[in-house]
């Protein structure tokens, strides 16, 4: 649906570099990475706001690097929304049919269920000045999907709201995306609001792309520190590797498998290790004894940070657990994961 | 009630004396001439084709710097480039230059000596002592208020408007036509009060490249010179009156466009 072949953008004092993309048709597709990533900047070239220095790119097998945005058929909705503040709700809703040859019949019938799946019937006669962010979104939405675009791209609608909203708006932006044929394309730097709409996603740092895949596999199997770190891989350690064993200053780790010759990190996620008084008589094959150095309150979980020879493993448990184990700092404990928890790179 | 500290008492004192300062001549003069002068004044022909010509020539001032400087505003609103800073301090250069140096210098390229001159020559066009000299010494000495009253007019616009609108299928045009114009409209009709109030004030540039036809404030400098005060007083009066009724009513239509959004 969308392809991106080798784009290069240079914006002086930023640059996006060598930008590899492919995007399926109805996918919907996330643009991960911390800001300044270049992400906005991808969304803008995408919908030709922005010029390409090299590089090509294609929306439904058509090259639209040469085409202004308003031939491209790619609607954008921006973080802030941006609504036309000097017209009302209605008017910013069908503003894109004054453009588009579209027979009245059916920009009616399009209005009225945009209207309706967007809940918006009752604002239609206001100005987006008075209206609340959540509100603001939906008429964005629906002044986006009105001209029936092959893409929509996203900056990072949901940051704006309250979280209490943000659950809500995220699911209602899942079932508009289930029930159009449009490819959405969207940017967040949030990290579970990606895990709970995307099919795939790529993370961007520095203007690069680092890793490409289903949302699963980025969680799973992060290709570099950056991916790791950014998804929120909290034990990342580099170690050398011998046979089915990894070593991390010293201390030997099990890995019931050999891992590429050209890893030399691991990295296993807080929520995968154990923590328990006696050493566990499990099928895991690594079990170590510590020290508590630290426990942080998370709000719905405690951080615990465990010494082991010298290197610090972080675990999340909750609080039950914490008084189970009667955890203080300077308490021994023990901590085990399995093998298949280690992930190398 | 709390004691006001000697700082209040200076701030208040020193707005005091300023709005004295500006306000205590202006009534003076407002109130010298009799009502049978004024009226006398206003019967007088001279009078009122200086002050009709001050107005208009003024009025076209701000309209070539509307259809010339809207443009140029948008382009320096809306895009960042080298040597942006520099054509932004040639607009103002015509704020800062005294007024009858910006009359010598349009008078020197208007000459038969200069090839812009000649040019204006051939096509049956006079700067000197001419109308079309006084429009040009105006728009000369309005068009950075112009310019920059629209330039901050179109930075308050959201370049994101712009580009959704463009992505909505919208042209260059279209969305120049049904965004920015309908948001920025306001900061033009403000460029064009700050433009033309600038113009009709000119005296010093007008003078050298025409003392004919008189504009309203060439006029009153000769009514001075030639009879004194008492003779200028009344003229300064109408002109003060009917420039202030101008841009009054202009307020006033924005005012009420910006309650009704």
């Amino acid at each position: 649906m969308i392809g991106i072949d080798n784009v290069n953008i240079c914006l002086g004092e930023f640059d996006l570099r060598d930008i590899n993309l492919t995007i399926e048709k109805n996918e919907f597709f996330i643009l991960m990475g911390p800001t300044g990533a270049g992400k906005t900047v991808l969304l803008e070239a995408i919908a030709g706001l922005i010029r390409v220095d090299t590089g090509r790119i294609a929306v439904g097998g058509r090259d639209v690097t040469p085409l202004p945005p308003e031939k491209r058929g790619i609607s954008i909705v921006y973080q802030d929304y941006s609504l036309f503040p000097h017209l009302t709700v209605r008017d910013n809703i069908t503003y894109g049919l004054h453009f588009n040859k579209i027979n009245k019949n059916e920009a009616g019938k399009r209005f009225d269920r945009l209207v309706d799946e967007l809940d918006l019937a009752h604002l239609l006669h206001r100005l987006p000045t008075n209206l609340s962010g959540g509100e603001n979104q939906r008429v964005a939405l629906a002044r986006a999907l009105i001209v029936n675009p092959q893409v929509l791209l996203l900056d990072e609608p949901l940051s704006a709201l309250d979280p209490g909203f943000r659950e809500e708006l995220r699911k209602g932006m899942k079932k508009l995306h289930q029930h159009t044929d449009v490819t959405f394309l969207m940017v967040t730097h949030d990290f579970s609001e990606a895990l709970s709409l995307a099919d795939r996603a790529a993370v961007m740092d520095k203007g690069t792309i680092k890793q490409v895949g289903r949302m699963k596999e980025i969680f799973q199997k992060p290709e570099s520190t950056f991916v790791a770190d950014f998804v929120g891989m909290k034990n990342l350690f580099a170690a050398s590797f011998h046979d089915t064993k990894a070593t991390i200053d010293g201390l030997e780790v099990d890995l019931g498998r050999s891992p590429d010759n050209s890893h030399g990190y691991i990295a296993i996620r807080p929520e995968d290790i154990v923590l328990s008084t006696e050493k566990l008589s499990s099928s895991m094959r690594n079990s170590f004894r510590g020290k508590v150095t630290d426990v942080t309150d998370q709000g719905l979980y405690y951080e615990v940070s465990i010494t082991v020879e010298g290197v610090i493993f972080k675990s999340l448990i909750t609080k039950s657990a914490l008084f189970d184990l009667d955890m203080v700092e300077g308490s021994d404990i023990c901590l085990s994961f399995k093998a298949t928890a280690i992930h190398t790179f | 009630m709390i004691k006001k500290e000697p700082f209040f008492w200076i701030t208040v004192s020193c707005g005091l004396v300023i709005m004295a300062f500006i306000l205590i001549p202006l009534i003076q003069m407002l109130a010298a001439p009799s009502f049978s002068i004024l009226k006398e004044t206003i019967q007088d022909k001279n009078v009122v084709r200086s002050i009709w010509l001050s107005i208009y020539t003024a009025g076209l001032a701000a309209l070539f710097a509307f259809i010339f400087g809207t443009p140029l505003a948008y382009i320096l609103a809306r895009t960042s480039f080298r040597g942006k800073q520099l054509i932004e301090s040639i607009i103002d250069l015509p704020i800062v230059i005294p007024h009858p140096v910006v009359g010598i210098a349009i008078l020197s390229v208007a000459g038969k000596g200069h090839w812009l001159g000649q040019i204006f020559n051939e096509l049956g066009i006079r700067i000197m002592g001419s109308v079309t000299g006084i429009v040009v010494v105006l728009t000369f000495v309005g068009l950075p208020f112009y310019v920059n009253a629209v330039k901050n007019g179109f930075e308050s616009i959201p370049p994101r408007l712009e580009n959704v609108s463009r992505s909505l299928g919208a042209s260059m045009f279209s969305t120049f036509a049904r965004i920015t114009f309908p948001l920025a409209w306001r900061s033009m009709l403000i460029g064009i009060i700050m433009c033309s109030a600038r113009a009709i004030s000119e005296f010093g540039a007008v003078v050298i490249v025409a003392y004919h036809p008189m504009i309203a404030p060439v006029l009153l400098y000769e009514r001075f010179e030639a009879y004194g005060l008492r003779y200028s007083q009344p003229v300064a009066v109408w002109l003060v009156s009917i420039c202030l009724i101008l841009f009054l009513v202009l307020r006033i239509l924005t005012l009420r466009s910006t309650e009704r959004s």
